[in-house]
């Protein structure tokens, strides 16, 4: 096999798996993130926080109910989603008309919050959850040994991804979505519910960021600070993408887990800056964001 | 009249002040600083505080007549955060002694802080043997473990059994450099190589990337020189990347028994580690472990925890028979004069460059149909003695050991 930068190709391939799988995490969560702020207007920051509720949600189920991981894909989101229904109707709704920095800093108060009470009574160094057992074991893929579960995270995102992007780009419920963004008077006088619509869409945000929780419990810590360590990165995954963009999430989300999968093999200790360096050099270049529509 | 009273009350005030003991402000203030709401939060934390309380109230303070108080504060792994935190303790709430402080990069900008300022450093949880090489300082005592022990007793013991080729997963900051350091000066020592290293940013989440690359060395050990959650998550990793399956073996260099709680036997079993001291090694250690248990959310002491204890315990019989607690060097310089003798440790003895000298134990973790109860996780492979487990005096390169 050949040689690239004295790294193997064996390894580098071994490298760009796992940065798509990464990447599959950070699209995940950008896409909730990126329909939050296109629908809403709102700068979510309890997006991490509700990651780890449904990672948290995912080790109850298993915990106190018996049900496994395949409940918990279907059920934790259902259950935080409806927190974030609850958020919504409660502190969001009186603040659509008010500059974006209330939202932001009310949802900031909020992953506080959680995360504060979850560390109170679970402590940091988090809870064990095993991956179940239909996914254990893996495939030697040549290159590298690939666990199943990894395998199946990047599918089962990229299925969510694409589904969640037809939904809201070619569909009708979809368009209405859209529509009421951009002129809520217009579309609620044509007898469409615009302040369900919206709630059900942060709702399903939220869902969203929970299903990635699910999906990382198995791989990751289940501990409070899990979503804090990642919601930095995916804001700047959001901002490289556009903000208002679904696509752009996407595609960004999975681009950006490559090369910082790249990173990590050529120059490790840059891994944890090289996509702040990229958004500062994407927000130099096109303030929109890549696919974002300048407002 | 009445300037006789003025008189005699004033020879009275004089009178008082020299018969008692001259402590600043009147109290001694002990300031508890560690990670309490991060990586490091289960084997610190807030049982540090506890720890520290439960040494001042065995030590009878009240009875004695002093006024002792403690502070605790968070310094999020943070060196500037920290530094910030020590300086208004000493400058403003006039603290006398800094306790704990994991975190290497932390510790040792404290340690720069505290000798300026003359005050006391008790370093339980940080790991750096630099804290008692070429940093040490007058003021400074390295208490309960650091990175040379830890590379003596896990690194030897590994590569006398056979793990002779090394990589390295290191946390990027001064404790991994250290850690890393160490052992494989210890590997090399004994007939062993160290094939390869990567750093990893700390705190990290996910280490499938750098154990790829381990796995690619195709070294028999795989050394984590890192710690708190970066050293589960890496294990849980390696376990689902078939790296333990496929003949590897993780050595993990410094762990603590909240890992294993973190990680479950099933993963931990057969992990190897050096720790300072485990909670069902005997009796008075057993009974700390029920009165600490229950204040602590049930997590049970760590021996960062017990080195509080003994740490302040020590402090204060010092403290005591200087009677004063003003002079930092004074009151460091009477710790390592009395030896030390406390309920968790035994006796000891601090040496001239601040080092606290115990003996360190080797445990390997149980499987899981061997472990009886929660927290049952260990089984004793090997103690080694005081006078072996830490750096010989000569090579530590401190200023303040007259060659």
């Amino acid at each position: 096999m050949f040689e690239l930068f004295g790294i193997s190709s064996q390894a580098l391939f071994g490298q760009l798996l796992i940065g798509l799988i990464n990447g599959s995490f950070y699209a995940l969560l950008s896409l909730g993130l990126a329909v939050i702020f296109g629908m809403l207007n709102i700068i979510n920051f309890a997006h991490g926080a509700q990651y780890m509720l449904g990672a948290f949600a995912a080790y109850f189920l298993l915990q106190y109910a018996g049900l496994g991981y395949w409940w918990a894909i279907l059920l934790a989101p259902i259950v935080v989603g409806i927190t974030g229904i609850i958020i919504e109707r409660l502190f969001l709704q009186w603040l659509y008309k008010l500059d974006h920095l209330y939202g932001l800093l009310l949802t900031f108060g909020l992953a506080l919050i959680f995360e504060g009470t979850f560390r109170n009574f679970f402590g940091s160094s988090g809870l064990p959850y095993s991956v179940p057992p239909a996914l254990q074991g893996g495939q030697n893929l040549g290159f590298m040994f690939l666990p199943n579960y990894r395998g199946w995270v990047v599918v089962f995102s990229l299925a969510v991804c694409l589904t969640t992007w037809f939904v809201i780009e070619r569909t009708k419920l979809g368009s209405y979505l859209r529509a009421a963004t951009e002129n809520p008077a217009l579309v609620r006088a044509f007898g469409i519910n615009v302040p369900r619509m919206i709630t059900l869409t942060y709702g399903f945000g939220v869902a969203l960021a929970a299903l990635a929780g699910v999906m990382a419990a198995p791989i990751y810590n289940v501990s409070p600070q899990m979503g804090a360590n990642l919601i930095i990165v995916v804001f700047a995954v959001v901002v490289i993408g556009g903000m208002g963009s679904i696509m752009g999430a996407i595609v960004t989300g999975f681009g950006l887990g490559l090369i910082e999968g790249l990173t990590k093999v050529f120059f490790p200790e840059a891994s944890n800056t090289v996509i702040f360096i990229i958004m500062a050099i994407v927000l130099l270049i096109r303030p929109a964001g890549l696919f974002g529509r300048s407002a | 009249m009445k300037r006789m009273f003025t008189l005699t009350a004033v020879a009275v005030v004089l009178g008082c002040g020299c018969a008692q003991a001259q402590y600043t402000d009147g109290t001694i203030k002990i300031g508890v600083m560690n990670d309490m709401s991060g990586t490091y939060s289960d084997l610190s934390g807030q049982g540090s505080v506890i720890a520290a309380r439960m040494a001042v109230e065995d030590f009878g303070a009240a009875a004695k007549g002093m006024k002792v108080e403690i502070v605790g504060a968070d310094h999020q792994n943070k060196p500037d955060v920290g530094s910030n935190v020590v300086r208004t303790w000493i400058d403003v709430d006039k603290v006398d002694v800094i306790v704990d402080v994991p975190t290497s990069s932390v510790a040792l900008a404290v340690n720069e802080i505290v000798r300026d300022k003359n005050k006391v450093f008790l370093v339980s949880g940080a790991a750096a043997s630099d804290l008692t090489g070429p940093k040490c300082t007058p003021n400074t005592i390295h208490w309960t473990y650091d990175t040379w022990a830890l590379a003596n007793g896990t690194g030897k013991a590994i590569v006398k059994t056979g793990g002779d080729t090394w990589f390295f997963l290191t946390a990027d900051y001064a404790f991994g450099h250290a850690l890393e350091r160490d052992t494989a000066a210890v590997v090399e020592k004994n007939g062993g190589k160290v094939v390869g290293r990567v750093r990893h940013p700390f705190p990290g989440t996910d280490f499938s990337s750098f154990l790829l690359q381990a796995q690619a060395s195709k070294a028999k050990i795989i050394g984590l020189a890192n710690a708190g959650s970066d050293t589960i998550n890496s294990i849980k990793q390696a376990s689902e990347f078939g790296i333990t399956q496929s003949g590897q073996n993780l050595a993990a260099l410094l762990a603590f028994i909240t890992d294993v709680h973190a990680l479950g036997l099933q993963t931990a079993q057969g992990l190897i580690m050096t720790e300072a001291w485990y909670w069902d090694l005997n009796d008075a250690n057993r009974e700390f472990t029920k009165k600490f248990a229950p204040q602590f959310k049930g997590v049970h002491p760590t021996m960062v925890h017990a080195g509080v204890y003994s740490a302040v315990t020590h402090y204060l019989k010092a403290v005591e028979a200087l009677k004063s607690d003003a002079d930092g060097k004074a009151v460091v310089a009477k710790m390592k004069e009395m030896p030390t003798d406390d309920k968790l440790f035994g006796k000891g003895e601090v040496r001239a460059d601040g080092r606290k000298i115990h003996p360190m134990y080797l445990f390997e973790v149980k499987k899981p149909a061997e472990s009886k109860a929660p927290w049952d996780y260990y089984k004793l492979r090997a103690t080694i003695p005081a006078d072996e487990a830490f750096r010989p005096l000569a090579e530590g390169g401190c200023p303040l050991v007259k060659s």
